[in-house]
């Protein structure tokens, strides 16, 4: 495309011509549905309030890209800001002389070995979607991005503004909670 | 050097992403030789990777899309703002 020729914004279009694809980008991320779509509404909000400031440098899907990103972030930070209610299930002392240490009803204990063999099985698909729903919000969100969209951990970083550090204690802190949740859900019985 | 059971899973979890630091592999190995309780946790953990590997695609990533009520109700929403 020339440089001359400038891009254009065309609110009315926008629907038409982004809502899936600002969707499908979005849900890939926070995976609820609803939550998903008013993201992408918001988005449309802001960027119509923003028309002005846009240059005509980017297209506009890459711009309306750039303001759902930040849109994504601001949802990262309110769900991580919700304190007490969304904490993780602790498997270890945090304090004390015993900082560190398996707290005693959290140690793994044998699985079924008969069950350990039938992972294919469909209903251990629907108990594992289970025991991720219940991870808090931010948890679950991070480790599908990590273990099912199989993003870098670099690109996490930069997407929601944490640090690899940051990333490795959550990940961390819900396969704790995940192994525990499957071993009581799933490979006990 | 010495690991709490707290910081060898931490590793035992990032080492499921291959991410771990050589250096990371050798102190989490020997905590695992010595840490019967850490051995299990690395033994399961490698099973939940499989289990999620494996259902990934059928359950855990549902297709879902914006239906065409719920766009023309942004775009509706969206007139409203772009008159105003």
């Amino acid at each position: 495309m020339p440089l001359t020729n400038k891009q254009k914004l065309n609110p009315t279009k926008w629907v038409i011509l982004h809502a899936d694809y600002l969707f499908n980008y979005t849900i890939s991320r926070v995976s609820n549905h609803d939550i998903a779509k008013d993201i992408v509404q918001d988005t449309f909000f802001a960027a119509l309030k923003a028309k002005d400031n846009f240059q005509g440098k980017a297209s506009e899907r890459t711009w309306l890209i750039a303001i759902l990103k930040r849109k994504i972030i601001d949802y990262y930070r309110k769900i991580n800001s919700v304190k007490g209610k969304a904490e993780v299930k602790m498997s270890f002392y945090t304090d004390g002389d015993r900082e560190g240490e398996w707290i005693e009803e959290c140690v793994p204990t044998n699985w079924n070995n008969e069950i350990e063999k039938s992972i294919e099985n469909d209903e251990l698909g629907v108990a594992l979607e289970k025991c991720i729903e219940d991870l808090p919000e931010k948890y679950a969100m991070v480790f599908k991005m990590k273990t099912i969209q199989q993003f870098e951990t670099e690109e996490i970083c930069k997407e929601l503004e944490i640090t690899s550090s940051n990333l490795w204690v959550i990940i961390h802190r819900a396969r704790t909670q995940l192994r525990k949740c499957m071993e009581e859900s799933w490979f006990k019985n | 050097m010495k690991l709490t059971c707290d910081e060898a899973t931490a590793l035992c979890d990032k080492n499921q992403y291959n991410e771990t630091t050589l250096w990371e592999k050798v102190k989490l190995n020997i905590h695992l030789f010595l840490c019967k309780k850490c051995g299990l946790y690395s033994k399961q953990n490698h099973v939940v990777t499989k289990c999620v590997e494996i259902h990934k695609d059928s359950k855990l990533i549902k297709e879902d899309f914006l239906s065409e009520e719920e766009k023309e109700h942004i775009k509706e929403e969206l007139e409203i703002k772009i008159n105003q």
